[in-house]
C-alpha cells in the first residue's frame, strides 16, 4: 500500500505526515504523533478511552481513518486546561486512569456545551466512557465539580 | 498528618493529563512488535505446523519451545504449565509459536498464515461430570487440590435439627476487564534482560523469567510500568508474557514489545473460577444454626496455577460470619479444558460468600423469618469460634453494624412499602435485602510468615524520603496510602515522600500487591521501616527530619541511609496447615450491603436502584480513595450478579468484546453509599485492615436476595441475565 500525505490541526499546531490508508486516527495520534494519553481500551467503539475531539466534537478515535482527519482539528488530553483536570483529581475520578483521558476530554466537552446537559443526565453522558476501576460516582461528582465549581461534591483535596 | 488526610492521590494529576506512561507509552528505538500463535480447540496434539509459503518468513523473528534456554514453564505454584506447548495441549489459545516484526500490519499477516495440524484428544467441559479415564491430565482424578475444615459432630447435629435446608448454588466466569489490556516490553544487552509492563507482582514475573531463561536474578530485571488496572488478572498471566517477550527479544537481539488487544485478552488471560457449591444446613426450634455441611467445587481450568490458594480461600469464607459448632467444608479445585482460571479480587470468597448469603435468605424464608432476625441470631459474638477454631476476637459489634447498614437503606420502611408497590404495579417488581460477610486481610494461614516480605526506607542526601516497596499501583493508590504511612511516621510533609517504582534491581521483596494485604501488611513494614530509619538518625542534630537526614549524610558521605523492616509473625497468631486449624487471617473486615433493586416483568431486566455499603475496615487512611475502592468493588460484582456473561466454547470465552461482555457503565448503577466504621487494628499501620476485595463479596447475593424478595422466588445462579430470569420465572416453583 503506498501511504497518503495528511495535514491536519493537533491541539492547535499543524501538522504534516504519510500514513497507510488503512491507519486508525487512534494509531497517528500515539505512534506518530507522539500523544499516547490517548488510550486504547476495546479498538472498537465500545469504551471511549481513545475519545478526542474532532472539530470540537468527540469521537472515538479508533473508529476514526486517520485519511479523514484531513484539513480538521483535533485535541486530545493533552491540549485540556487544569481547570478541568484539577477537579477531577480532587475527587478521585482517576484509579488506574486508563479510562481517565477519555473521561477528562468528554468532560471537557461538555464545559464548552452546558446547553446538551438539558437533554440527558451525566451518569447518561458518561455512558459511553467504560471505567472498571471507580464504580462511577467519583466520574460523576467530578465531572459535577467542574461543570459547577461551586459544588464540589466527594474528597476535598488538600495537599500540606 | 498522613493517616486519615484525604489526599489526591500521587499519581492521579498525571493519569488525568495523559502523562503517566504505561507499557505501550512507552517509545523504543528500533522495537519490534511480537505476537502469539495459539492453539485452536480444547485439548489435543500438535502433528504439524504449517507456514503459508506465499510470507516472507526470513523477515520475521520465530521463536518456538526449543528456543527457551531455561526450563519451558511458567513457574507458580506447580510447574505445569508449559511456557510454549512442545506437543500437547490442554486449552484453546495455549501459545505455541511466538513471531516478531517490525511492521504491526506484518505481524497480524504473519500470525493469519499459520496454520496447526493437530490430533484433537478427549477434554473435559464440565468439572460436575464423571470422568473417564481418557480424559485424566492430573493424579489419578483430575482435582488439583482438596480442602477438609471439619468441627465437632456434624452427624450428631443433623439427628438433632429442627429443620435441614439444602441448596446447590452456581457463579460463572468472570473476566476482569481492566480497561488497559496486558503487555511486556523486553531488552536484552549485556547486562542481561529487562522486562517492563503491566503488572501487580514483579518478583513473581522474576522467579518466571529466571527460570524460563535459566538466569539468576542479577541477569533479569523487572521493571513495572503504570498499570491500567489488574483486579487480580494481573497476577499471575504477566509471567507468560514477560516470558514470551524475552525469548523474542533475546533471539531477535532487539527489544521486543508484545501488547495484547481487547480480544486476545479475553480470550487469552485467566478470569474468575466458576463455582459450584452445595449447602446443607441443620437448625434448631430457636433459628440458630447447629450443623453446617458446605461442598465446594471450584473450576480450575487446564493447568494448577493459583487455584489450591484461590479454593483456599474460598473455603475459609465459606461459613461467613456466622457461629456454627458443627462444621464439615470440603472443597476441591478440579481441572477443566479451559484456560487457567486465576486471581480476581476476591479470590474464591465471592464464589462461596454468594452461596452462603443466598442460602441465609432462603433459610429466612422456609423459617418465615425476616432474613436481617436469622442472620442476628447467628452473627459471630465475642469469644465465639469460626470454623477454623479461630476465636473471634475483633471486637466488631457485627448485629449493630448490620442494623445500621439496614437503617441507611430504610430497610423496615422499604420493605412495606414494597409489598403494598409489588401488590398494585402490573409489571415493576420491587425488592430490598441484604448480605452480611467479612474478608481476611493478607495472605491465608501461613502465607504471609513464609513470604517473609521486607521494606526499606531510604533518607537521601537531599532530606527526602524514599519508600521503597515491590508493591505496585494499579489504581488501589498504593503509592498514595504508602506514602502517608511514612509521611504519619516520620513527621515529615506530603512532598518529602517518594514512593519508588517497583523495580526488582532497587526494591527489596515486600511480596505480591494481591489478598488485601498491601496497606495493612506492607503498610506496617512501612512503619516500622520508618521508625527503623527514624532511630539512626536519632541523635543527630536538627530541627526538622529532613535536616536530620541532610546532616546524617554529612557525616557519612558516600553512604546510604536505609530504615528497614522484615515481616514477623505476630506471637498470638497460629496456623496449621495440615489440619486446616487456626487463625486463618490475623483480621477480617466486616461489611453488610443492602440493595434496593426494581425488576421489570416485562423485560425481565434487573436495575440496582439504591446500594447501601456498610463496613468495619479498621482506620481508613484515605478515605476519597477507600470509598472510591469501595465503589469500584461494588461495581464489579453488581456486574458479575447481572450482567457479566463469560461465553465458553470449547472451553474457551467466545465473547471477546466489549459489545458482547457487557460491564457496567455509568448508567447501569446507582450511587454507591458507602460507610466506615472505624476501630483500630494493630495489625495494620495507624490501625488500618485491608479493604481491596471486601467489596466484591457482598453485592452479588445482596442484589440477587433482593431480586429473590421482590419476586418472592429463590435464585441459585448467576449472572441473573434477563434470558436466565424468564426461563427461570418461566419453569419455576414460585416459593
Ligand atoms: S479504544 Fe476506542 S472506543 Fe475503546
Ligand atoms: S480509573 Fe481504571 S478504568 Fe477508570
Amino acid at each position: 500500500m503506498t501511504d497518503l500525505d495528511l495535514s491536519f490541526t493537533l491541539n492547535g499546531k499543524p501538522v504534516r505526515l504519510h500514513v497507510r490508508p488503512d491507519a486508525r486516527l487512534l494509531d497517528v495520534l500515539r505512534y506518530d504523533c507522539g500523544c499516547t494519553g490517548t488510550k486504547e481500551g476495546c479498538g472498537e467503539g465500545e469504551c471511549g478511552a481513545c475519545t478526542v475531539l474532532l472539530d470540537g466534537l468527540p469521537v472515538n478515535s479508533c473508529l476514526v481513518p486517520a485519511f479523514q482527519v484531513a484539513g480538521r482539528s483535533v485535541e486530545t488530553v493533552e491540549a485540556v486546561a487544569p481547570e478541568v483536570t484539577g477537579p477531577l483529581n480532587r475527587t478521585g475520578t482517576a484509579q488506574c486512569g486508563a479510562c481517565s483521558p477519555g473521561i477528562v476530554v468528554m468532560t471537557r466537552w461538555l464545559r464548552e456545551h452546558p446547553e446538551v446537559l438539558q437533554d440527558a443526565t451525566l451518569r447518561q453522558f458518561m455512558s459511553g466512557n467504560l471505567c472498571r476501576c471507580t464504580g462511577y460516582d467519583s466520574v460523576i461528582s467530578g465531572v459535577a465539580s467542574v461543570l459547577d465549581p461551586k459544588e464540589t461534591a466527594g474528597g476535598e483535596g488538600t495537599s500540606a | 498528618m498522613g493517616i486519615g488526610e484525604d489526599r489526591p492521590r500521587v499519581d492521579g494529576l498525571d493519569k488525568l493529563r495523559g502523562a503517566a506512561a504505561y507499557v505501550d507509552d512507552l517509545r523504543v528505538e528500533g522495537v519490534l512488535h511480537g505476537a502469539t500463535v495459539r492453539t485452536p480447540a480444547a485439548r489435543g496434539r500438535i502433528t504439524r505446523i504449517h507456514f503459508d509459503p506465499g510470507i516472507p518468513w526470513n523477515e520475521y523473528v520465530i521463536v518456538d519451545h526449543r528456543d527457551v534456554p531455561g526450563k519451558n514453564h511458567v513457574a507458580s505454584i506447580e510447574t505445569d504449565q508449559p511456557a510454549l506447548v512442545e506437543t500437547e495441549f490442554r486449552h484453546k489459545y495455549e501459545p505455541v509459536l511466538l513471531l516478531a516484526h517490525r511492521s504491526p500490519a506484518a505481524l497480524r499477516k504473519g500470525v493469519q498464515g499459520v496454520r496447526l495440524e493437530y490430533e484433537p484428544l478427549p477434554a473435559v467441559e464440565d468439572p460436575l461430570a464423571g470422568l473417564t479415564s481418557d480424559r485424566i491430565q492430573h493424579g489419578p482424578d483430575n482435582v488439583f487440590k482438596r480442602i477438609d475444615i471439619r468441627k465437632g459432630d456434624v452427624n450428631a447435629a443433623f439427628a438433632r435439627a429442627a429443620h435441614v435446608i439444602e441448596g446447590e448454588y452456581r457463579t460463572g466466569a468472570q473476566e476482569h476487564a481492566y480497561i488497559e489490556p496486558q503487555g511486556m516490553l523486553a531488552t536484552s544487552g549485556p547486562d542481561g534482560v529487562t522486562v517492563r509492563g503491566s503488572m501487580q507482582c514483579p518478583y513473581y514475573v522474576l522467579k518466571s523469567l529466571c527460570a524460563a531463561l535459566g538466569r539468576s536474578e542479577r541477569e533479569v530485571r523487572v521493571i513495572q510500568t503504570a498499570t491500567g488496572g489488574a483486579f487480580g488478572g494481573k497476577e499471575d498471566y504477566p509471567s507468560v508474557i514477560a516470558i514470551h517477550a524475552a525469548l523474542l527479544a533475546l533471539k531477535a537481539g532487539a527489544p521486543v514489545k508484545i501488547i495484547y488487544d481487547r480480544q486476545e485478552d479475553m480470550a487469552a488471560t485467566t478470569k474468575r473460577h466458576p463455582s459450584w457449591v452445595r449447602h446443607r444446613t441443620a437448625i434448631d426450634e430457636a433459628g440458630r444454626l447447629i450443623g453446617v455441611e458446605i461442598e465446594v467445587v471450584m473450576d480450575a481450568g487446564a493447568y494448577v496455577t493459583l487455584s489450591p490458594v484461590v479454593l483456599s480461600r474460598g473455603v475459609l469464607h465459606a461459613l461467613g460470619p456466622y457461629a456454627c459448632e458443627n462444621v464439615h467444608i470440603h472443597g476441591e479445585a478440579r481441572l477443566t479444558n479451559s484456560p487457567p482460571y486465576g486471581a480476581f479480587r476476591g479470590f474464591g470468597a465471592p464464589q462461596t460468600l454468594f452461596a452462603l448469603e443466598r442460602h441465609m435468605d432462603a433459610i429466612a424464608r422456609r423459617l418465615g423469618l425476616d432474613p436481617a432476625e436469622f442472620r442476628r441470631r447467628n452473627l459471630l459474638r465475642d469469644g465465639d469460634r469460626m470454623a477454623t477454631g479461630q476465636v473471634y476476637r475483633d471486637g466488631v459489634d457485627l448485629t449493630r453494624l448490620m442494623d445500621d447498614a439496614l437503617e441507611h437503606a430504610a430497610y423496615a420502611q422499604r420493605r412495606e412499602e414494597f409489598k403494598r408497590f409489588n401488590a398494585s404495579h402490573p409489571y415493576l417488581r420491587r425488592g430490598i435485602a441484604q448480605a452480611t460477610f467479612m474478608h481476611g486481610a493478607g495472605f491465608t494461614g501461613s502465607g504471609e510468615t513464609m513470604l517473609a516480605s521486607e521494606v526499606w526506607v531510604e533518607g537521601h542526601a537531599d532530606g527526602t524520603v524514599e519508600v521503597l516497596t515491590a508493591n505496585t499501583e494499579m489504581g488501589q493508590g498504593a503509592f498514595t496510602v504508602l506514602a502517608q504511612v511514612a509521611v504519619d511516621t516520620l513527621g515529615v510533609k506530603n512532598e518529602q515522600v517518594k514512593v519508588a517504582v517497583p523495580d526488582t534491581h532497587r526494591v527489596p521483596n515486600s511480596g505480591p500487591t494481591v489478598a488485601s494485604r498491601t496497606t495493612m501488611v506492607v503498610g506496617k513494614l512501612v512503619e516500622r521501616a520508618c521508625l527503623d530509619l527514624a532511630a539512626v538518625v536519632d541523635g543527630v542534630a536538627g530541627r526538622s527530619f529532613s535536616e536530620k537526614i541532610r546532616a546524617w549524610h554529612q557525616a557519612h558521605p558516600g553512604e546510604r541511609l536505609v530504615g528497614r523492616a522484615k515481616y514477623k509473625t505476630p506471637p498470638e497468631i497460629h496456623w496449621d496447615d495440615a489440619t486446616y486449624q487456626g487463625d486463618a487471617y490475623p483480621c477480617y473486615a466486616w461489611a453488610t450491603y443492602v440493595a434496593t433493586v426494581e425488576v421489570d416483568l416485562r423485560t425481565y431486566g434487573v436495575q440496582v436502584t439504591d446500594f447501601v455499603a456498610s463496613q468495619e475496615v479498621g482506620r481508613v487512611i484515605n478515605p476519597t480513595l477507600a470509598r472510591g475502592q469501595i465503589q469500584g468493588g461494588v461495581a464489579q460484582a453488581i456486574g458479575w450478579a447481572i450482567l457479566e456473561n463469560v461465553v465458553l466454547k470449547d472451553g474457551a470465552m467466545a465473547n471477546t468484546q466489549f459489545a458482547n461482555y457487557i460491564i457496567p457503565t455509568s448508567n447501569d448503577l446507582p450511587p454507591i453509599r458507602v460507610f466506615f466504621e472505624e476501630q483500630p487494628t494493630p495489625y495494620g499501620p495507624g490501625g488500618a485492615k485491608g479493604i481491596g476485595e471486601l467489596p466484591m463479596d457482598g453485592p452479588a447475593p445482596a442484589v440477587i436476595n433482593a431480586v429473590c424478595d421482590a419476586l418472592q422466588t429463590s435464585i441459585h445462579e448467576i449472572p441473573l441475565t434477563p434470558e436466565r430470569l424468564m426461563e427461570h420465572l418461566d419453569g419455576a416453583d414460585h416459593d
